[in-house]
């Protein structure tokens, strides 16, 4: 198993119970959506999977690392094993498709000719060559969410995680952004998103959990899930 | 840490000082106006001890002997004297000698001492300087005891009031460099503070990805080092002419002895350096931890 919950509860500073006794496995390989109303807690569990969250109680092991009880300075390795994608993108501004790939790279440690081979391996593969000089300005949504991705998967992860990573884009581009992650999914990395998306989740026959309030209200493994 | 990595990190440096350029300049400017006011507190502080210091040191004890002492009784009282502990110098002055300094500050055409006083009513004495100006109070008394000593002067009073002055003035002015030098650390920690905020969503990015504590910060430090040491790089060469303008002009000034020995100001202005580099350090470490916590 790649990822374990054992009874996750997140409760904010603020009394906010966003998570309430989650259990839920995830195994290599697998593509997940996660799905529910908006303050059902999605996002809480994601963060809670690369720890910009703890949980209030429970348990949360990842390739059988234990996440809560993890030291600050074994965070950046358990990071290093994700790719995280935006709603928002996230991109630098100041720096060009190419560099905003290299980034993550370079912050990771990576050595320069590593860096110099897989970047435009990267920008093929969701589909940007030609526009590796261009700044983010320059380019148009779904071109940025290519960028966002390519810079997850960069550094090759076992996990890549997004958050509605198709929420500011419309309905061709969103297809098309899905079919470069069931692309990514086929080559073995395991895909946990989120989203609000049922035109697409519908499509696309994967394992779908339904949260409200907190709580797992279905786990349908054949994604076949009521509307 | 390797190679690669201090490279990355100053290109790094470089890169986040051209791109705010307007935050660069404003931070070194701080630098420089704060490490420049430090050095002329320090400049004041060192020219106002070495003054001090001279002013004590004119500080000296005169015992007059008794008029019939014999001369190895005067040469035995020099001994007595030597021993006590703290003396540095013992001089002898002799009647003859008073006279005539007394005829010299008295001025050589208006009286003649000599002929107005048939017999020199001055008596044979001793000029005494310590090791330590502070413990002429307690020499004094040690040499008021010796036999054939009639009597002890060392400007009593105003000796203390001096040294409570001086005692003062250090305080102080340790205290206003003190103060000086929180202010530049303040004023640098805001800036780089500033920096650092306009950069918060790349840190926030790094450290998602992965990066280390330790990797995002080595910018930032380098960073503050460069602004802090061109900031203080600044000041120093303005402190350095006016200074030696200062010199200069205030040569015809005698009553004012300015320190010029090059030593003491190469040793002041490499401080000064270090100083800056070091308050770019601080005001980096105090500044970025807060946008670590992701
Ligand atoms: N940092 C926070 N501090 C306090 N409360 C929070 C915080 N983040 C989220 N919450 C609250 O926790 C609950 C779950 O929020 P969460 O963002 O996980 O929902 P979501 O399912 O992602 O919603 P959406 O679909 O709108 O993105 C909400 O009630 C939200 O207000
Ligand atoms: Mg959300």
């Amino acid at each position: 198993m790649l990822v374990q919950f054992y009874n996750v509860s997140k409760i904010y500073p603020n009394g906010v119970k966003a998570l309430d006794d989650i259990s839920l496995k995830i195994d290599r390989g697998e593509f997940l959506f996660l799905m529910g109303p908006s303050g059902a807690g999605k996002s809480t569990l994601i963060k809670m999977l690369f720890r910009e969250e703890k949980p209030t109680r429970g348990q949360i092991f990842i390739a059988s690392r234990s996440v809560v009880r993890m030291k600050r300075s074994e965070i950046p390795s358990l990071r290093r094993s994700m790719g995280i994608v935006f709603q928002d993108f996230k991109l630098l501004e100041s720096k060009t498709v190419s560099e905003n790939v290299a980034f993550a790279m370079e912050v990771v440690g990576a050595r320069n000719h590593e860096i110099k081979n897989r970047v435009p391996e990267v920008i093929n593969m969701v589909g940007l060559k030609g526009k590796e000089d261009a700044f983010p300005g320059q380019l148009s949504g779904g071109e940025q969410q290519r960028v966002g991705i390519a810079r997850a998967i960069a550094n090759q992860p076992l996990i890549l995680i997004a958050d509605e990573p198709t929420g500011n884009l419309d309905i061709d581009t969103s297809n098309e952004i899905m079919d470069l992650l069931y692309s990514i999914n086929r080559k073995g990395t395991t895909i946990i998103m989120a989203t609000h998306a049922r035109e697409i989740v519908k499509a696309a026959h994967k394992r779908v959990i339904m949260l409200e309030k907190g709580r797992i209200i279905t786990d349908d493994s054949s994604g076949d899930y009521a509307l | 840490m390797r190679m690669r990595n201090i490279i990355y990190f100053i290109k790094e440096a470089m890169k986040s000082l051209r791109r705010n350029t307007l935050l660069t300049f404003a931070t070194i400017s701080t630098a420089s106006i704060c490490i420049l006011i430090l050095g002329i507190a320090v400049l004041i502080t060192m020219n106002a001890s070495q003054f001090m210091n001279k002013l004590e040191s004119d500080v000296e004890i005169i015992a007059y002997m008794e008029k019939d002492t014999s001369g190895t009784q005067i040469a035995s009282i020099k001994d007595s004297i030597k021993n006590i502990a703290g003396v540095k110098e013992v001089k002898f002055v002799s009647c003859e000698e008073a006279l005539e300094n007394l005829q010299e500050s008295l001025g050589k055409d208006k009286y003649d001492l000599k002929e107005t006083l048939e017999k020199n009513p001055l008596p044979d004495s001793y000029q005494i300087k310590t090791v330590n100006p502070h413990d002429v109070p307690e020499i004094a008394k040690r040499i008021e005891l010796l036999a054939n000593v009639k009597a002890v002067t060392y400007g009593k009073g105003i000796v203390e009031r001096l040294f409570e002055v001086t005692k003062w003035v250090r305080l102080v002015s340790i205290f206003l460099i003190g103060l000086l030098a929180f202010g530049a650390i303040f004023l640098i920690a805001t800036t780089i503070r500033l920096a650092i905020y306009a950069r918060r969503k790349e840190i926030y990015l790094m450290k998602l990805i992965g990066a280390t504590d330790g990797f995002i910060r080595w910018p930032f430090f380098i960073e503050g080092i460069i602004l802090g040491s061109f900031g203080a790089a600044i000041s120093i060469v303005v402190l350095a002419l006016g200074y030696q303008s200062l010199i200069v002009r205030m040569d015809s000034l005698f009553f004012l002895p300015l320190i010029t020995g090059q030593d003491a100001l190469l040793v002041l202005y490499i401080s000064l350096l270090i100083t800056g580099m070091f308050l770019g350090v601080l005001g980096t470490l105090i500044s970025i931890n807060r946008f670590l916590d992701v």
